[in-house]
């Protein structure tokens, strides 16, 4: 048999929670971590005679994700019922949208080994998320083994984000999915946890001859809930399908599991067992009419974007696409770092990126600590550069301080007082005797003295060997406790050895 | 006695509403069997007795204050068992009170609450005999069935086992049970009146109304019970209405004729409700009555509602569908009756209600789940909704040509226990002219205007245009001026009493 070139064909279905007050059609909280129905109202419970009334704060936040990924936030979209049975669904019916979503359309890019790819986006729909069935260590009410329902989750807010089958490989799954991830976060509209389920995939997978037009059959792997398992399960799911294929069988379109213990995936339902949802409009619920002013409204308030920001420091400050990409990688660092743009002059910018791309950057990492928590604010890094820039202090030196406010802000019992202080820079400067030595005087006494202690190094110089300068200027450099002007250290030093 | 007449009493302290409320704590006692009633705890209703005298005698008291009245027991309400006349829900209590509770009880109007009575099973059902507690019995005869679905309420207010009482409507099921007993009922426009606390039969449909012996009496509930309900997304925000504004005025303001008050009324008489079918005996007690309009000033005219026979198919898709979906939350797991018998989740699920539901119930699931499912929702579920809309437009073509439409509530008087529990099909052909109103979501009402020769009553339906309800009452008030229909007395009398 020959070898066949296969294509991986991926489609990804994202369930975003919405960070939201309340539930989508009550008034509960949806706090997690709560002991279980504490969190679940008569609504939630689905108590004969309740209603469902819409929370406009869900509906703000899918107007955001539509606008921020270009779409079309549909003037009218309807809410119907997705019948089935299943305890932890208390109504018997899921509320979601379905032929008439929220958002249609618009397109996320993603960057894969340096190739930028648009990946389109179907719809984003409203939904309510459906409780949990306790199986392991649950006890009944008179310790027997039994299985529970806990309804704190139910009725939470979902936006589920639906691709197109456009990617196709579980590299450009991944990287779609971190895109996205970044995305709800930024816009604040999920906080991206995926440990608590804030943030599922679903991948729907298939694989075609190379070249071949149609689609092959799909499977759709379930409740993915990091970015490892994803790639894992697609891969393993695309290796299952491929031996399949080639061995003579045919893929069943169904849904399946990924079994992150034992690297596979298995079979959940076969379309055979799939249930008919006999959707219908909830008639509970009015259409939802999202009139242009409340969109406008909300777009004058959304956040600039990783991509503009990204667009802006580089055309203003000819900042690298490696910086810019780093700073806005979550929006905390972002807005640092447009707090900093705010303090200091237009040249001192690239600077500015440096500090923050590495000694911010790694520091935060070492503490895993969100940029808005970190010990130095944006005050220091203006003052750090303006005093290297002026020449008070060196680049050394400037890091060295970093490192210091740092460490005082961290073990600051009352950290926003002591750190916010103005002029902090300074008084480290001088109480450290951080100053720069630029007095030429100075300077050439110290260089003196080293040229006495070191006539070997002097010969050689001399004699040609140009790393023998370096090795004086170290020593220089030491002798002032890295406190003298290199530059000035460099012009003076080569004069006196002439 | 009236809601009109109890005020002035109990204003007056000639009466307290404990005396009140014992006086017909006790009838219902006595007319146990004509089983209007699934719930009552008459410690409860005294308290709230108690309360109202108490709001009176510190004169904090508003017009229904201490006046007693009993709600359908499709309404939730706190202390008095919610049913919905169902096995599912045999026991179940409420800890919250439907708004239509609250706004008439002691939070709001001050009513005090007798207790909940029969209906058919989930309100699904023209003669209350779908109920799992046992048919109400039509007090006029005791061998014939009093409408439904909300046919304990009609019961009670006839047989003097309450003066007012909640219902639900959602083909017909306050008009129609109000005509076999022989007293007014009024649905209001869809969305009137808060959903919220109303066990949900069919959403788009269902709409809750008073049922009193009087239109000027269903005027004062109204102005408790209306009102945008941020709780359902559904109820309308309306600017507040007295819907007793009406009552006695001239229909033309310019009129100053007092014998003729509705001069200047057009009522629009729609031919399809006169086809064949339609009972003689009702037949003429309807032209009987839009004489006495007639008399009173107000012109007939002719017009047509053609769609008026698609209106049962249309609801026999769309109320059972809505149906399914609805009681689907009835499952056994959170509340509510389920089976001893199950080994396994789906076990559960068939068994509880395979047991908990009646047969009615389970039929309009059936149907419902078939006219939803893949393949036959654009057969039946859009080409439904679609008739929908054009029967809603036909009325208002009508409307253009009067300004209220009148004819008979039903084909026929109340029938027989049993006559057609067989045969579904007949029945559901009972609500031929009460359907299209919910289809449509115009308000209408049943006012009595006769009796057949064997003395079952016989009610004539007015349908307003949406809102319209201050105008239709004025007009029924008009005629309950003119006529006593409205004040007659089941000769079945409460047995032992003597008032």
């Amino acid at each position: 048999m020959s070898q066949i070139e296969w294509e991986v064909v991926i489609g990804l279905e994202t369930h975003a929670q919405l960070m939201t007050q309340s539930k989508i059609f009550s008034g509960a909280s949806i706090a997690f971590g709560a002991s279980p129905n504490e969190q679940a109202c008569a609504v939630d419970l689905a108590l004969p005679g309740t209603l469902p009334v819409l929370n406009e704060g869900a509906v703000n936040h899918a107007i955001r994700f539509g606008l921020a990924i270009g779409s079309v936030v549909a003037p009218m979209s309807v809410f119907a019922r997705k019948n089935y049975f299943y305890p932890d669904l208390p109504k018997g019916y899921q509320i979601s949208q379905f032929s008439l979503p929220v958002v249609v359309g618009g397109k996320i890019m993603i960057e894969v080994d340096g190739q930028v790819k648009e990946i389109q986006l179907t719809r984003a729909h409203l939904e309510e998320d459906a409780g949990k069935s306790l199986h392991d260590d649950f006890a009944g009410p008179h310790g027997e083994s039994s299985s529970g329902i806990d309804l704190n989750r139910a009725g939470t807010p979902l936006l589920e984000i639906v691709t197109e089958p456009v990617m196709r490989s579980a590299t450009e799954a991944v990287a779609y999915a971190k895109e996205l991830h970044a995305l709800v976060m930024w816009l604040g509209i999920c906080d991206g946890n995926m440990q608590e389920g804030s943030f599922r995939c679903d991948a729907n997978v298939s694989v075609r001859p190379k070249g071949q037009k149609e689609f092959g059959t799909r499977c759709e792997i379930k409740n993915l809930n990091s970015f490892k398992f994803l790639e894992e399960a697609i891969l393993h799911e695309v290796q299952r399908q491929i031996e399949l294929i080639e061995d003579g069988g045919r893929v069943v379109q169904e849904t399946r599991l990924y079994d992150p213990d034992k690297m596979e995936t298995r079979s959940m339902r076969s379309k055979e067992d799939a249930q008919d949802y006999r959707y219908f409009p909830d008639p509970d619920l009015l259409p939802l009419q999202i009139a242009q002013e409340r969109i406008n409204g909300i777009r004058a308030l959304m956040p600039a974007l990783p991509k503009e920001l990204r667009e802006e420091w580089q055309n203003t400050y000819g900042l690298s696409s490696y910086d810019t990409g780093l700073l806005t990688q979550d929006k905390a660092l972002a807005h640092f770092f447009i707090e900093v743009l705010k303090l200091i002059e237009i040249d001192l910018a690239k600077p500015a990126a440096n500090l923050m791309a590495g000694e911010f950057a790694s520091a935060m990492n070492k503490e895993s600590l969100s940029a808005d928590l970190a010990p130095v604010r944006p005050i220091h890094i203006a003052e750090l550069l303006k005093r290297t820039k002026d020449g008070t202090i060196s680049n050394k030196i400037a890091k060295e301080i970093f490192s210091q406010i740092w460490e005082l802000g961290l073990n600051a019992s009352d950290r926003q007082e002591s750190i916010l202080l103005e002029g902090l820079v300074d008084q480290i400067i001088d109480q450290k005797g951080l100053r720069q030595i630029s007095d030429v005087g100075a300077i050439e006494k110290i260089i003196d003295q080293v040229l006495i202690e070191n006539p070997k190094s002097v010969e050689e110089y001399r004699s040609g060997k140009e790393k023998a300068f370096n090795a004086l200027v170290g020593q220089i450099m030491k002798a002032s406790k890295g406190k003298a002007n290199p530059g000035q250290v460099n012009t003076l030093l080569k004069q006196k050895l002439i | 006695m009236t809601i009109e007449k109890l005020h002035e009493a109990l204003i007056n302290k000639q009466l307290s509403s404990v005396e009140v409320t014992n006086y017909f704590l006790n009838r219902i006692d006595t007319a146990k069997d004509l089983n209007a009633y699934i719930d009552v705890q008459p410690e409860l209703s005294l308290a709230q007795a108690r309360q109202a005298d108490q709001l009176i005698a510190q004169g904090n008291q508003g017009y229904l204050t201490g006046i007693p009245i009993a709600h359908k027991d499709v309404f939730v309400t706190k202390g008095w068992k919610s049913t919905a006349a169902s096995k599912m829900l045999g026991n179940y209590q409420s800890p919250f009170d439907a708004t239509v509770v609250e706004k008439l009880g002691m939070l709001g109007s001050g009513m005090v609450c007798l207790g909940k009575t029969n209906m058919d099973e989930f309100a699904m059902g023209s003669s209350n005999e779908n109920s799992a507690f046992g048919p109400a019995l039509n007090p006029w005869n005791l061998d014939y069935v009093p409408g439904g679905s909300s046919g304990g309420s009609a019961v009670a207010v006839a047989a003097g086992l309450t003066i007012a009482a909640t219902g639900t409507d959602t083909g017909g099921s306050i008009r129609q049970p109000a005509a076999f007993c022989g007293i007014t009922g009024i649905k209001p426009t869809y969305g009137r009146v808060s959903r919220y606390g109303m066990i949900a039969y069919a959403s788009s449909l269902d709409q809750a109304g008073p049922m009193a012996k009087t239109a000027s009496e269903c005027a004062w509930l109204m102005n408790a019970i209306a009102g945008k309900d941020l709780r359902d997304s559904t109820s309308i925000e309306r600017e507040n209405e007295d819907f007793t504004r009406l009552l006695g005025a001239n229909w033309d303001s310019s009129n100053s004729n007092a014998s003729q008050p509705l001069q200047g009324l057009k009522i629009g008489v729609p031919k399809e409700f006169f086809a064949k079918g339609l009972n003689h005996e009702v037949k003429l007690a309807i032209e009987e009555a839009l004489k006495q309009f007639e008399a009173l000033g107000a012109v007939c005219v002719e017009v047509s509602l053609p769609k008026t026979e698609l209106s049962i198919p249309v609801y026999y898709v769309l109320a059972p569908a809505e149906a399914s979906s609805n009681l689907s939350r009835y499952d056994g797991v959170r509340y509510g009756y389920r089976s001893e018998k199950y080994k396994d989740l789906a076990q559960m699920y068939t068994h509880s209600r395979t047991e908990g539901f009646g047969a009615e119930v389970k039929r309009r699931i059936l149907v419902g789940a078939y006219v939803l499912s893949q393949g036959y929702y654009e057969a039946y579920y859009l080409q439904a909704q679609k008739i929908r809309r054009i029967i809603a437009q036909d009325f208002q073509t009508a409307f253009t040509q009067c300004d209220v439409l009148m004819g008979p509530v039903a084909p026929d008087v109340a029938w027989k226990i049993g006559e057609k529990s067989k045969d579904p099909i007949a029945m559901y052909l009972e609500d031929i002219f009460t359907l299209s109103a919910n289809l449509a979501g115009l308000p209408a009402m049943s006012l009595p205007c006769g009796f057949n020769q064997s003395g079952l009553p016989i009610g004539l339906q007015m349908i307003g245009n949406y809102f319209n309800e201050a105008e239709m009452l004025q007009v029924a008030n008009h005629f309950q001026t003119a006529t006593e229909w409205h004040s007659m007395q089941p000769l079945q009398n409460v047995a032992g009493e003597k008032s």
